[in-house]
């Protein structure tokens, strides 16, 4: 057989020895912006309470929510999961999620960590807050997110990137609470005081601050956490900011049940066991996240870095603002 | 040598006369596989059906010219960068003789199996300013020691130019091999110095193998979006995620994605017409040159250029690999690592094998019929490797989700059957996507393989009776050996390596070491990612030692 048909003939065969199955009646199907690590051990264990079975595919947020317009009405997922509120928010405007009527869930997950037409639901919680040395830095001297921008801190501050979600979230609540003007001043005054360029990730951004290149910084308090996991001595600690005001901004991951949806129902029923009291655990803490629940205590370890007033302000908001808050960053300088 | 024809350009316009009326099943076959590439552009260009204004003037007035800047400095940078560490390396490998150079003639290309995006963040984990080296440097000497920043310009450069040469070496390397000593000679006798004669003889003669290299090498540059982003450095594709990702206009990211492919198209062009005139073929098949032995002091400085890239390009980096690895064997390592292992084996393979097989025939068609259009739809052809990988993907899942849709909806309201959706997450369509996202990998090397065979062997074939796919498989073949297994081992390597298109094409829950890398890296967790970049490493190791076997051992 020459070389091309044999390599056709084999190509032919691998394909189509790898034919997918199609859904069943009662099962689950996922599309998840959330790592698989973090949703698999969720999912297996409420196949072993229900013997409910649940397919799954994970991607980035944009790619998932293309597939789901593209396919329309002949998707085969029930249930988006995705992390941050304005990607949900965003999830919901483009009209691929449905509204959901449970009692359940509005009792379990507190209205502003869901959407106000309940098309989508916080089910685990982070704050992005200060961190700081605790060598060089007093926590007196902190304050809020604001006062970043003050002169004693030039030189000092460390910030990650604004191309990522979460401090477009954070900003895109600054705007909500100061106004677009005062907004961009603030950040205007952080990039002042910057003392290296922004960092890629939360977690360079500590190390950073333990080498002594800046004092302090914003992140999401589960990079903390797992940093603080490795090295219990860490010269490190957080920060709450706000706490006379507003609260620490706080971010959500979340799901919502896909408009064309072939198992609304049982979506619905899953949904609820995630911000029930014996899933939320689970949820949360293999993240060192919070639970959203407000009947549901935090991990030990989560609750050790202390306790802190979060912002009430609807999640939705930082949705809206999100595209104002990436040109206001850029405006400001702040890549 | 080079050699002039006449009158080509109306030979050309016969040719294209002749595929619009009378095609031939070559012409076909590029036809079909540029259609096949041009349905995701064709998404991409109806982007423009609703202009983004809006965005455009907001990235105009903030980031664009700072973005351009950046842009050419990457991809002037590493493309320079590649080309000096490429040649040089291919040169001494392929034509000098010091100790060590049987080694490192392998060893060199190991590189490629190392994921750019793996490579900037050691690189990064390891010089940055909270890195290893720069702690105790500046323990010793003070905090006041000036240490250049890794995050910087020239930092992404070197770290794209060590994770990228490879490609030039590899291509060049053949270019070294299979060029014959009598144009050296000829050179000599003429009174060239063995250097002039390597500058005016042998490099001009090396031409399309070091342009296929520069012109993949330029590609991934414009396209990569991991490094740069580990690094914080803003490119043009920084402005597509940030319209799709941030402004949500998928739109935006499209009209962007389509400005970075015209400009890529336009350098092909380019670079294609400046050599349109040369031929590179040898006159006639002749022994290897003889090897320049370098002398004392020069073999010794020959061995230390090769392993000191060697050592930053790969043992480093590797070895810090294997470091995290260990340390998060434990918690990460579990059951399903053999099966991801053998789901990136057996794609990167099938995939491999079915691109190089219509690269071969492309570039076999492209012989056939060197007519404007033939050649064009070639080139169109090779263009997914500019395309940030997201982007292509959405632009191939798009049209496969429309044809699904059709079929269900046909099937549902004619014959009231509930049709699943056939085209996605089928293997098919992910080695089809494979197809359109690396073809420019399998064609280049192909391609530049086939200068080297004269036109006086087709004719003489045919002559013989050989003639169409006979002609290809019976005389071509054996002698693009060299080039096959090139193409075999770059897009190999490239696919297991390759993450988006993977994601968003896959069946559910068939997920590949990439895929994992994925996982663990979108959340931080680069020290769990370690452990599946490095068996990926090891896995991509097994083709280019194949592949030295396979060039080396004829």
């Amino acid at each position: 057989m020459n070389p091309f048909r044999l390599t056709l003939l084999l190509v032919f065969l691998f394909s189509i020895s790898n034919l997918t199955g199609q859904a069943l009646a009662d099962e689950l199907v996922v599309y998840s912006a959330r790592n698989e690590h973090l949703i698999k051990p969720l999912f297996d264990a409420y196949t072993h309470e229900t013997g409910i079975k649940i397919t799954y595919i994970t991607d980035k947020e944009g790619p998932l929510l293309q597939r789901l317009k593209s396919e329309g009405r002949n998707t085969r997922a029930d249930l988006l999961i995705t992390v941050d509120a304005g990607n949900l928010w965003h999830a919901a405007n483009e009209g691929v999620l449905q509204k959901i009527e449970s009692p359940q869930l509005a009792a379990n997950i507190p209205a502003n960590l869901r959407d106000p037409d309940n098309r989508w639901f916080g089910l685990s919680l982070r704050a992005r807050t200060l961190v700081y040395s605790t060598e060089r830095v007093k926590p007196e001297q902190l304050s809020s997110y604001a006062a970043l921008g003050e002169p004693k801190w030039r030189g000092r501050l460390l910030l990650r990137t604004s191309k990522k979600v979460y401090n477009q979230s954070l900003v895109a609540m600054l705007i909500a609470e100061y106004g677009e003007a005062q907004t961009e001043q603030i950040i205007t005054t952080w990039v002042d005081n910057l003392a290296a360029p922004p960092f890629a990730s939360d977690t360079k951004l500590m190390q950073a601050i333990l080498a002594g290149q800046g004092d302090v910084g914003i992140v999401n308090t589960y990079y903390f956490g797992r940093l603080l996991k490795e090295n219990p001595d860490l010269k490190l600690a957080l920060y709450w900011p706000n706490q006379d005001s507003t609260g620490v901004h706080v971010n959500i991951s979340g799901a919502g049940v896909t408009k064309y949806a072939k198992n609304p129902r049982g979506a619905v029923k899953f949904l609820e066991w995630l911000s029930s009291e014996k899933a939320q655990n689970l949820f949360a803490d293999a993240n060192m996240e919070y639970p959203v629940n407000p009947g549901v205590e935090a991990h030990a370890y989560v609750k050790s870095w202390g306790s802190f007033k979060a912002s009430e302000m609807n999640l939705a908001r930082a949705g809206e603002l999100q595209s104002d808050a990436i040109k206001l960053m850029d405006r400001a300088g702040y890549r | 040598m080079f050699s002039f024809s006449l009158d080509r350009t109306a030979a050309s316009l016969r040719g294209c006369r002749r595929f619009l009326l009378h095609p031939s099943g070559w012409q076909h076959l590029t036809l079909a596989v540029a259609l096949l590439v041009l349905a995701p552009l064709t998404v991409l260009l109806l982007s423009w059906t609703e202009p983004a204004w809006g965005i455009w003037q907001h990235l105009r007035e903030t980031l664009l010219s700072q973005l351009l800047i950046n842009t050419f400095i990457l991809v002037v940078g590493v493309t320079t960068g590649t080309l000096l560490l490429g040649v040089s390396l291919a040169w001494l490998t392929g034509a000098c003789e010091f100790p060590g150079r049987t080694h490192f003639s392998w060893l060199l290309l190991l590189p490629l199996a190392m994921p750019t995006y793996v490579l900037a963040f050691v690189f990064l984990g390891l010089f940055d300013y909270s890195g290893p080296i720069q702690i105790p440097l500046r323990a010793w000497f003070g905090r006041d020691l000036w240490i250049p920043d890794i995050r910087s310009a020239s930092g992404v450069v070197l770290v794209m130019s060590l994770a990228l040469y490879p490609y030039v070496y590899l291509l060049t390397r053949n270019a070294f091999s299979t060029q014959g000593k009598r144009a050296l000679e000829a050179a000599q006798s003429l009174g060239c110095s063995p250097t002039a004669g390597f500058f005016r003889v042998v490099l001009p003669m090396a031409r399309p193998w070091i342009a296929g290299g520069a012109t993949l090498v330029l590609m991934e540059a414009l396209a990569d979006f991991g490094a740069v982003s580990i690094f914080n450095f803003d490119t043009f594709t920084t402005a597509i995620y940030k319209a799709w990702f941030g402004f949500f206009s998928l739109a935006a990211a499209g009209q962007l994605s389509t400005l970075l492919v015209s400009m890529v198209f336009l350098l092909i062009v380019l670079e294609q017409k400046l050599r349109k005139r040369m031929r590179f073929s040898q006159s006639r098949v002749t022994a290897q040159a003889e090897r320049i032995i370098l002398n004392s002091a020069k073999k010794w400085l020959a061995t230390s250029y090769c392993s000191g890239v060697l050592l930053i390009a790969f043992f480093l980096p590797a070895l810090q690999l294997l470091r995290w690895s260990l340390k998060v064997f434990d918690l990460e390592f579990d059951n399903r690592y053999g099966m991801l292992l053998g789901r990136s084996l057996s794609l990167g393979l099938t995939a491999a094998l079915f691109i190089t097989v219509v690269a071969t025939l492309l570039a076999y068609a492209g012989r056939r019929h060197p007519d404007r259009l033939t050649l064009s739809l070639i080139r169109i052809s090779t263009l997914g490797y500019a395309l940030p990988g997201t982007v292509l993907a959405v632009g191939i899942f798009m049209p496969l989700a429309a044809l699904d849709n059709f079929l269900i909806d046909f099937a549902r309201e004619n014959f009231n059957f509930a049709l699943p959706q056939l085209m996605q997450g089928t293997i098919i369509i992910m080695l089809l996507a494979y197809l359109i996202r690396f073809m420019a990998a399998g064609y280049k090397s192909i391609d530049s393989a086939m200068h080297r065979v004269t036109s006086n062997i087709d004719e003489a074939s045919r002559l013989m009776g050989l003639r169409g796919l006979k002609l290809l498989v019976k005389v071509h073949l054996p002698m693009l050996r060299g080039g096959i297994f090139t193409a075999l081992t770059l897009v190999f390597v490239d696919v297991m390596k390759e993450m988006p298109i993977t994601l968003m094409t896959r069946p559910f829950g068939w997920d590949t070491l990439a895929v994992k890398i994925y996982e663990l890296t979108s959340e931080g967790e680069w020290e769990r990612a370690a452990l599946p970049a490095l068996t990926l490493l090891l896995c991509g190791l097994l083709p280019i030692v194949l592949l030295m076997r396979g060039t080396e051992g004829k």
